[in-house]
């Protein structure tokens, strides 16, 4: 085991031992914390060690992508939308709702665990080189990724826009409120614009105090009022990331 | 002389089966997607490990593409997610079987 690692040189062999250690310490916490805020926090974590490992493979490009689109698109896509759910609340990770499913998964896991690693090792067949270019020509990371993208991977890439369009689509199409089914804030001002109510509320149920008498009632969802015209501004800003 | 790739693709095989192991016990839907992002992430680490060994970039552009598909099933996956708790309260895989049938 130590030969290997020592056949590389110190700085490699100490920078491939930490950032493999924080992408397992990482994965295993997005596994085992029960709060999904540190679980999201955690595959931050993984991420960013993966990012070091890109760079240690000469793919630096990928490295700065994954910090970008990864660490900082995703991961944040997720913490939002755990605050907007509001499910940032501890799971009882101990209750198992299918009895018996917890052995048998990770008796699963070790099995596929132990075939890729012993497809790891073992032979691969490599065939002829594909005509995309090599690693160790002069030019830089950025320069064959892109003359690799835009000229054999052209088909690829027209897809790839094509399937980015269809999530802006798909992720309209799902944060759209069906037609007749009011939301909570048509809800809620239809409730104050009412005469009778808004009689009750105050004696001016202005446009400007509409809001604030709302809020001021102590109505138990009050939060709510607040908090869901964010979330349908937000789904429709989803896809432009 | 740099790290071995088998390496490289034994913490990616650990990386992804830390991935498949919390996708199958873990019964939060939020948290079942970030393991299937460190899945992705696995399988992302050996095209880098293989497109090294074997000196190839497509390796690398196939990294490219993973990385835009996990990005659109990011948001469509939560768009989803969203417009189910709107329906019913709770983010747990068993809270949707009645989708069977």
């Amino acid at each position: 085991m130590t030969n290997l690692l020592l056949a590389a040189t110190i700085p490699d062999a100490i920078t491939f031992v930490l950032a493999a250690l924080i992408c397992v310490v990482g994965a295993l916490g997005v596994v085992l914390a029960r709060n999904p805020v540190h679980s999201a926090l955690m595959l931050v974590m993984t991420l960013f060690g993966v990012a070091v490992l890109f760079i240690e493979e000469n793919a630096q490009f990928l490295a700065a992508v994954q910090v970008i689109v990864y660490a900082g698109a995703i991961v944040v896509l997720f913490l939002f939308v755990i605050m907007l759910l509001g499910v940032d609340r501890n799971e009882v990770i101990a209750k198992e709702s299918l009895p018996g499913q917890r052995p048998v998964a990770i008796c699963l896991g070790i099995l596929a665990l132990a075939e890729v690693l012993l497809l790891a090792h073992g032979k691969w067949s490599t065939g002829a080189h594909s005509v995309s270019g090599t690693i160790g020509s002069p030019a830089s990371n950025v320069q064959q990724i892109g003359k690799s993208i835009f000229t054999t991977y052209l088909l690829a890439f027209e897809v790839t826009s094509a399937l980015l369009v269809v999530a802006v689509v798909g992720a309209v199409v799902l944060a759209r409120r069906p037609r007749g089914m009011p939301g909570p804030l048509e809800k809620a001002a239809g409730a104050d614009l009412d005469p009778d109510d808004a009689v009750d509320a105050g004696p001016e149920p202005g446009k400007a105090e509409l809001f604030d008498a709302s809020l001021g009632d102590g109505e138990p969802d009050g939060d709510r009022l607040v908090v869901e015209p964010e979330g349908e501004l937000a789904e429709s800003e989803v896809p432009s990331p | 002389m740099s790290i071995s790739a088998s390496w490289y693709l034994t913490l990616a095989a650990v990386l992804f089966t830390i991935g498949a192991v919390g996708l199958l016990i873990r019964r939060n839907v939020l948290v079942m997607f970030m393991c299937v992002e460190l899945m992705l992430n696995a399988a992302n680490l050996t095209f880098v490990t293989f497109a090294r060994k074997l000196n190839d970039i497509a390796g690398q552009t196939a990294v490219f593409f993973v990385l835009v598909v996990a990005a659109a099933e990011v948001v469509v996956g939560l768009g989803i997610i969203v417009s189910i708790y709107r329906r019913r309260l709770g983010a747990t895989a068993d809270d949707v079987h009645e989708l069977k049938g």
